[in-house]
Formats: structure tokens, sequence, C-alpha cells
């Protein structure tokens, strides 16, 4: 945690913006601007905090991992001088060298060739949902769609056991909302967080996960020595912590973009085969992971910004994705954008290694609704859900018409 | 500036003055060279960035890493011995002249 009394280096403009306020959560976007145009380097005052909101600093420090660590945490608490909440993970809170071990593992286990296999089901599984939600008519596209899908895939893919599978979402609000500081929403997930953690620990071990998922895949990965049978657990609670929340929040992005603007819409089902470019458009427009904190590991200068060692800078990967700096109309979401280069899964050795798999489900689900809805149709107010990490919607009431 | 010639699928070719130090696929996309998608950024994780290069050339570029190797197992075109990722291709001087040929798909 942030000691009082800290200030910033000379030249750094002092922010009064919470960034984990509901306020900010509400609308972020002008606050983000605020912070671009503030400078490269800010300072928030109320957590005594460095920030980078500009493309060209948050991809600097996202590729500096010496300079820019993950070992410290990365949320705001500094694992250096605070216990982790949890056993500390052993991929995202962790640095070169050792990084590079359990990354190879998680990357050979969602690798492009294993997303060739899963391809077939995740795209049946996709189109039998909209065939339900077609006839269905009226539904909320967050529980009946962006949950629902993921949770009809994802957990299957792992190898969980069907029970207890309705922990895995308050789990991974658990965990994003962990990054934050010290806040209600951070101090209520923990107070509620021990059936959740004790559902996780026990569905990471080896016989508790079906042959031939991505949990079995990493266990098998310490028999041939990769990496111990100890740290075969941590690496599936990664994907337990990481693999649904976010692509909950993805697919509702997807899915409330494409019912907001109709020109986009009407571009996609002219040409499906957009579907992926438009998931990952939506990524890089609502960017539902919003931010993530890095440690320094010496005094470094950013942009003509001192920083003194052991300071912690708060990415803004949203604001990033929106700056103009780097993008044309940042504001516009657009199906045929070249969208390579948004940070929204991140950059460097930490970029999201389960973004193939994030893509699949994706482009399943979009091109299922391109090719069989002809409409869609928001019939009531779009709730937002709140977490320091992950931004997207509780819910979207919305009605569908067959092509 | 060396010159990177890239052979599209339906045989029209483009010739791109190519800064050093940035790679292939960096190339690619800030040129219009849209079969190159490059999901991931350049990040080695995507193999969306898939090429087949000159087999005169081949020969003359780095030898590629494990997880190159790796990842080409999953590209969508089929992998044929001259392929390689662009990202991981980062252009020389030597490399004036290289020519690359793009695959008809990247997913
Ligand atoms: C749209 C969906 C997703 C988004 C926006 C997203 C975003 C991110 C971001 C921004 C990072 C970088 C963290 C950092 O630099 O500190 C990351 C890392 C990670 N993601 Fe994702 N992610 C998504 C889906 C997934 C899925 C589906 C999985 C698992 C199957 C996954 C597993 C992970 C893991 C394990 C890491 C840590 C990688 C490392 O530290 O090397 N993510 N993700
Ligand atoms: S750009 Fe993703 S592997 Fe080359």
């Amino acid at each position: 945690m942030s000691t009082s009394g800290f200030t910033p280096s000379a030249g750094v403009p002092h922010m009064d913006i919470d960034p984990f306020s509901i306020e900010f959560f509400e609308d972020p976007h002008p606050a983000h601007e605020v912070l671009r145009e503030a400078g490269p380097v800010v300072w928030f005052d109320k957590w005594n905090v460095y920030g980078v909101a500009r493309h060209a600093e948050v991809h600097a420090v996202l590729n500096d991992p010496l300079t820019f660590c993950s070992s410290r945490g990365v949320g705001l608490s500094d694992f250096a001088k605070e216990k982790a909440w949890r056993p500390q993970s052993i991929i995202l809170e962790a640095d070169p060298p050792e990084h590079a071990r359990t990354r190879a593992v998680l990357s050979r286990v969602l690798s492009p060739t294993v997303m060739k296999q899963l391809r077939g089901s995740f795209v049946a599984a996709a189109e039998s949902r909209v065939e339900a939600l077609l006839a269905k008519g009226s539904f909320d596209a967050i529980a009946d769609l962006a949950e629902a899908y993921p949770l009809s895939v994802f957990p299957d893919a792992l190898g969980l056991k069907p029970e207890g599978r309705e922990n895995l979402l308050p789990y991974a609000s658990l965990v994003f909302n962990s990054f934050g500081p010290p806040n209600k929403l951070r101090q209520d997930a923990i107070e509620r967080s021990a059936p959740h953690q004790a559902y996780v620990a026990d569905q990471c071990q080896r016989e508790n996960l079906a042959p031939g998922g991505f949990g079995a895949c990493i266990h098998a990965r310490a028999d041939a020595g990769d990496i111990t049978a100890a740290e075969a657990p941590l690496l599936v609670r990664s994907l337990l912590s990481a693999g649904l929340d976010t692509t909950v929040n993805g697919i509702g992005a997807a899915v409330y973009c494409l019912a907001r603007f109709p020109d986009q819409w009407a571009r996609l089902r002219s040409d499906p085969t957009l579907a992926r470019n438009a998931f990952e458009e939506a990524v890089r427009f609502e960017s539902p992971v919003q931010t993530f904190f890095r440690t320094t590991t010496r005094d470094v200068e950013i942009s003509g910004s001192r920083i003194g060692e052991g300071e912690k800078i708060l990415m803004f990967l949203a604001a990033a994705n929106r700056d103009p700096r780097r993008w044309d109309r940042p504001d516009e979401y657009d199906v045929t954008r070249k969208t390579s280069g948004h940070v929204g899964y991140g950059s460097g050795i930490h970029m999201c290694v389960g973004q193939l798999v994030a893509r699949l489900e994706g482009e399943a689900v979009l091109s299922a609704l391109a090719k069989r809805v002809s409409a869609i149709e928001i019939t009531g107010p779009a709730t937002r859900r709140f977490n320091n990490t992950l931004r997207g919607l509780e819910s979207l009431p919305v009605s569908i018409k067959a092509a | 500036m060396p010159t990177i010639i890239f052979n599209r699928p339906d045989n029209r070719s483009e010739r791109i003055d190519a800064s050093v130090g940035a790679s292939v696929m960096q190339v690619a996309t800030t040129h219009g060279v849209d079969e190159i998608v490059a999901e991931c950024g350049g990040n080695a994780m995507c193999a969306t960035c898939h090429v087949y290069v000159d087999e005169g050339w081949i020969a003359r570029l780095a030898p590629m890493s494990e997880e190159e190797d790796e990842l080409l197992h999953g590209v969508a075109a089929e992998r044929l011995p001259n392929s390689r990722l662009s990202c991981q291709i980062k252009i020389t001087p030597e490399l004036d002249g290289l020519i690359v040929r793009l695959p008809d798909r990247q997913i």
C-alpha cells in the first residue's frame, strides 16, 4: 500500500481524480482525456502513485519488464511492503527470467495449434446459443449471451467438474477487484471470498481436472519437468482467474457496440468474415481490462519525468487505446479498423497468453449473430457493473430478429 | 533503405522501402499489406503474420527460435519449409531485396 506523505518529482502534474471511484467508472472517457492531456506522466494525490495514459508511454512501460516489474504485484498493493492476499501468481506476478518458464507452459497449452482443434466445438456452441436466443426473442445480452456462452465452452475446455462452477465469476471478480486500492469494492470482495477461494484451490488439483483439458495439459507439463508439481495448480489458477470474466466483458462490449452502432452492425452483416476484427475493435474501444500497475526497480526517466525506485505506476490501457496520438477517430467503433497495436491485451512478455481463446470465442459469437440475426435492439436501460479493473455491464436488455 | 518485395497471393507484387531495425511485419502493416494481420502486434503469440520466404533468401535470415517453430505449427495456411513469422524477421542492411510470398489466409 502507498505511504501517505509521498510526493512526486517536480514537474509531474497532480491529479485529484480517483481512478477507482464509482463516478470515474460511470464514464471514464472524459477523465482519461484529462489524464492524457495533463502530461506523459501524472501523479494521483489520492493513492500516491504515478500514472501513464498515453499510448507511447503505456507501451514503453509494458515493454520494459526489468525496470517496471510485475513481481511486486500488478495491483496497487506493493508485495515488497505488504503480504499478497493470496499466494502470488507465478506468471502474471513474475519477472524475467523466471517468468519465461511458466509462460512457455501456458503458451503451449493455449497455442494456435490447440485453437484449431477447439474451433469446431466453440463455433457450434455459439450457433446453438444464438438459435436459442432467436427463439426467445427478448433476453439479457449479458446473462444470456456474454456470460452464458463462455460458461458453456471455457470450463469444459479447461476440464472443470460440473459442480461448483457458480464460483467462477465471483472468484474472477474478486481477483480483478483486488488489483485496486483498499476501497469498498476490494474490501467487500475479499471479505466474501473464502468459499470461492476454497473452490478454486480444490479445482486446480490434478484429480479434479478432466483428461485432455487445459488443466490436465498443464499438469502433464509437470511430468515433463517443465514446471514442478507444486507449480501446476498455480498455473491452472491463472486460467480460472483470467480466462472467464475477461471474455464475458469482451463479448458484452462487442454486443453493446453492435447494438449501439447500427451502421457497424450493417457492415458486419454484409461481411461476416469481419467478426473477428469486430471483436478485436470492441476490445480496443471498451478495453474490458482497464488498468494494471507496475513497480519501478530503479530510478528511471519516462518522457522527461524522473521516477524513483519502488514507485507504483498505473497504466491506463483503456486511455492508450483511445489516444488520438496513436489512433484516427479514436472514439469511433469501426469494425474495419486496423487494430494491431492496441494494448487491450497488454504488450510485451506479459501480453495476454489467452488472447487466442478470447478471439476464438468473440469471433464465434459475432459470426453466429451476423449470419442469423437481422437486427439487435436495446429495449431497456443498460446498467453498469463496477469493478476496480474490469469494465462491463451488469445488464443489457435486447430483442433480436431472425435474418 | 533496404527494399522488401512482397508477392501477393494474386501475384501482384509490392516493393517497399523499409527502415533498418523494423520487422518485416511492421513494414507490411504500415504500408497497407493487408495479408499480414499481426493480431498480437509482433509479440510472437498469434501466428497471423505468416510469410513464405523466397528460397534464395531463407538461409540468409537469422535462425528461428523454438517458440517461432512451435507457433508455425498453428498457421492457417499450409506450413512449408520456408515458412516464417514476419514479426520475427528484423530488417538489416543485408536484407536489401528480400522477397517474401504472402499466404492466402492468416486465420
Ligand atoms: C477479452 C478477453 C481478455 C482480455 C481483455 C485480457 C487482458 C489481459 C491483459 C491486459 C493482460 C496483461 C497483464 C499484464 O501485463 O500485467 C493479460 C494477461 C493474461 N491473461 Fe488475459 N485477457 C483476456 C482473456 C484471457 C483468457 C481467455 C485467458 C485464459 C485462457 C487469459 C489469461 C491470461 C493470463 C494467464 C495472463 C498473464 C500472462 C503473463 O503474465 O504472462 N486472458 N490478459
Ligand atoms: S504478429 Fe503475432 S506472431 Fe507475429
